[in-house]
């Protein structure tokens, strides 16, 4: 039987890949990697070309599309375009704000990671022309394009909230842990000096798309887990607040994070979402179906609402109707992340305007899809690429364990360690992975490694 | 997509380790074919020198546990279930293992005639 495993293990290794459970054979342990999966294999010879191909926004999604772009391209002109000099390791922000890691663990420049040959340009996209094949840079600088992909990633709107200044993120137990790495070590202050006093501590999230949904669960988890490290919780009142009827989209997931909480003693209120804060009187108002509910606070994680940059907002890109129109997520297929009045556009990332997961893991699975999709069209052939809305999310339950959980478009759980890693269960393996193995994925997928 | 080329896993190691990656892979190398041209000279394994490896490799595969709490800024007492215990095992054992054959190995060449 084991000999059986072996050889199948081995041939289908000389077949340039392992299968997802031949690879279980290998061990668990740097199993990081099967979260952000790697490319197809890339032995195929490079598509000579001459096209001009932009890609709007250089953060996770646009710079793992230029490195694949450029490995599998000869003769295409690459041009990125980011304003943002630094890079920023999102997935690290949650540990930042939990005072594991400093500031400086997720910040690292652009430029590290650009492939040879593509130009980057360091102005923002003021405008969209997919009518004209055209971008405009914040410059006033007109790019031409034949194919273009938009990875802009998202506007966190904290203007939508009357009286949050993000200034103050850090000051009189007002935290965000997304605004930046700076105020995500601002967070970690402030809610570390409510573990150490107690008090009433206010969770939410914002009633549009967001990205990575577990975070707000998450940082919770941890701010209750502090609290009873240093012996205050019995001081503490938490108070989840739901935007919706679910803590999660995914129904078997939100039965589980339901449990935890109540086990946790985190109070929960659905339907509620952030309209305006005091921040000198330390008072949230939300919108509920009863008319606003004011909550006094000693400390709060806000986070706003999330929406696509005014430039692809105000674009003919975004979608024309629907829940997603007023928001500004791209019109693309969900399947090939293709736009869908616009053949040679394509989105990946936070600005696609898909159903599910705003995550590095994401990214790692749109990303060679689109790519692959894109070079088809360049040789004048079908892609049978295929984006199945997986992404993952290691749910941090407490300091030291977390919950593996991956799923797709259809809600169902798609675990990569099916009997070894259960999804739903607290588990240190999972926080290792997050905290060991993740970051060195995720850099290489960036290079376009993995 | 589904595949999973094992440079992946290499490419992964690198951003992990850096040059330790190398090092470590070096030191892997080398100290089993130094084992392996041991057990070749000598024909035989020496119990006496075994058992004084073993004893080494415990504190080995203790400070592996100690080396992966601090780089995952947890601890093994965080273990919740199975996979966790297998884990810590893995751990544990490949500390084990390393240190007891790198310190065999180290003992038997640097007193090849004092029986260990």
């Amino acid at each position: 039987m084991k000999k059986d495993v072996l050889e199948q293990c081995i041939a289908q290794t000389v077949k340039g890949g392992i299968d997802r459970r031949a690879f279980l054979t290998l061990g668990a342990a740097g199993a990081g990697a099967i979260l952000l999966r790697p490319a197809a294999a890339q032995a195929a010879p490079r598509v000579r070309t001459s096209a001009n191909i932009v890609i709007a926004g250089a953060g996770a999604a646009g710079l793992a599309a230029a490195s694949q772009l450029a490995a599998r391209l000869e003769g295409a002109k690459i041009t990125l375009v980011d304003a943002r000099k630094e890079h920023f390791y999102q997935p690290g922000f949650t540990l930042v704000s939990s005072g594991i890691k400093p500031a400086s663990y997720v910040v690292s420049a652009t430029r590290d990671y650009l492939p040879a040959g593509v130009e980057l340009i360091e102005e923002g996209v003021a405008e969209f022309d997919p009518e004209g094949r055209k971008i405009v840079t914040t410059g006033g600088k007109s790019i031409a394009y034949d194919y273009l992909i938009v990875a802009t990633g998202c506007k966190l709107d904290y203007a939508a909230i009357a009286g949050m200044d993000v200034e103050q993120i850090g000051n009189n137990g007002l935290g965000s842990i997304y605004h930046s790495p700076a105020k995500a070590e601002a967070t970690w202050r402030a809610m570390s000096n409510f573990a150490d006093n107690g008090g009433v501590g206010v969770f939410l999230r914002p009633g549009t798309e967001m990205k990575c949904a577990g975070a707000p669960l998450k940082y919770t988890f941890i701010t209750d887990d502090y609290l009873r490290r240093r012996g205050n919780r019995g001081k503490a009142e938490l108070i989840y607040n739901a935007n919706n009827k679910a803590l999660f989209s995914v129904p078997i997931v939100h039965e589980k994070v339901r449990m935890l909480f109540e086990d946790r003693g985190v109070k929960v209120n659905y339907e509620r979402i952030l309209e305006s804060i005091d921040l000198g009187k330390r008072l949230a108002v939300f919108k509920t179906a009863l008319g606003p509910v004011e909550l006094q606070y000693d400390f709060i994680n806000v986070i706003p609402p999330m929406r696509a940059p005014d430039a692809v907002r105000n674009s003919p890109l975004r979608w024309q109707e629907g829940g997603w129109a007023n928001d500004g997520w791209i019109e693309v297929d969900k399947h090939k992340l293709r736009h869908k009045r616009f053949d040679n556009v394509f989105a990946v990332g936070d600005v696609a305007g898909v159903p599910k997961g705003k995550t590095a893991a994401s990214v790692k699975w749109q990303v060679p899809v689109a790519v692959d999709h894109l070079i088809a069209q360049i040789e004048g052939k079908e892609s049978s690429a295929h984006y199945g809305g997986y992404t993952s999310c290691p749910l941090i339950t407490r300091l030291g364990q977390a919950m593996l959980i991956e799923f797709d478009y259809k809600d169902n759980l798609t675990p990569s360690f099916p009997g070894v890693i259960a999804p739903l269960e607290e588990l240190w393996i999972s926080w290792v992975m997050k905290t060991m193995a993740l970051k060195p994925t995720y850099i290489s997928m960036l290079r376009g490694r993995a | 997509m589904k595949e999973l080329d094992p440079l992946v896993f290499l490419a992964v190691f690198q951003e992990m380790l850096g040059p330790l990656l190398w090092l470590m892979l070096l030191v892997i190398i080398a100290g089993t074919a130094a084992f392996i041209a041991l057990l070749v000279k000598e024909k035989s394994i020496n119990s006496k020198r075994l058992v004084r490896a073993e004893l080494a490799g415990l504190l080995g595969g203790v400070l592996a546990l100690v080396l992966m709490a601090k780089v995952s800024s947890s601890g093994f007492t965080d273990a919740g279930g199975p996979a966790d215990w297998f884990l810590i095992a893995l751990v544990f054992g490949l500390g084990l293992i390393g240190t007891a054959v790198l310190v065999y190995t180290a003992i038997g060449w640097r007193k090849p005639a004092a029986n260990g």
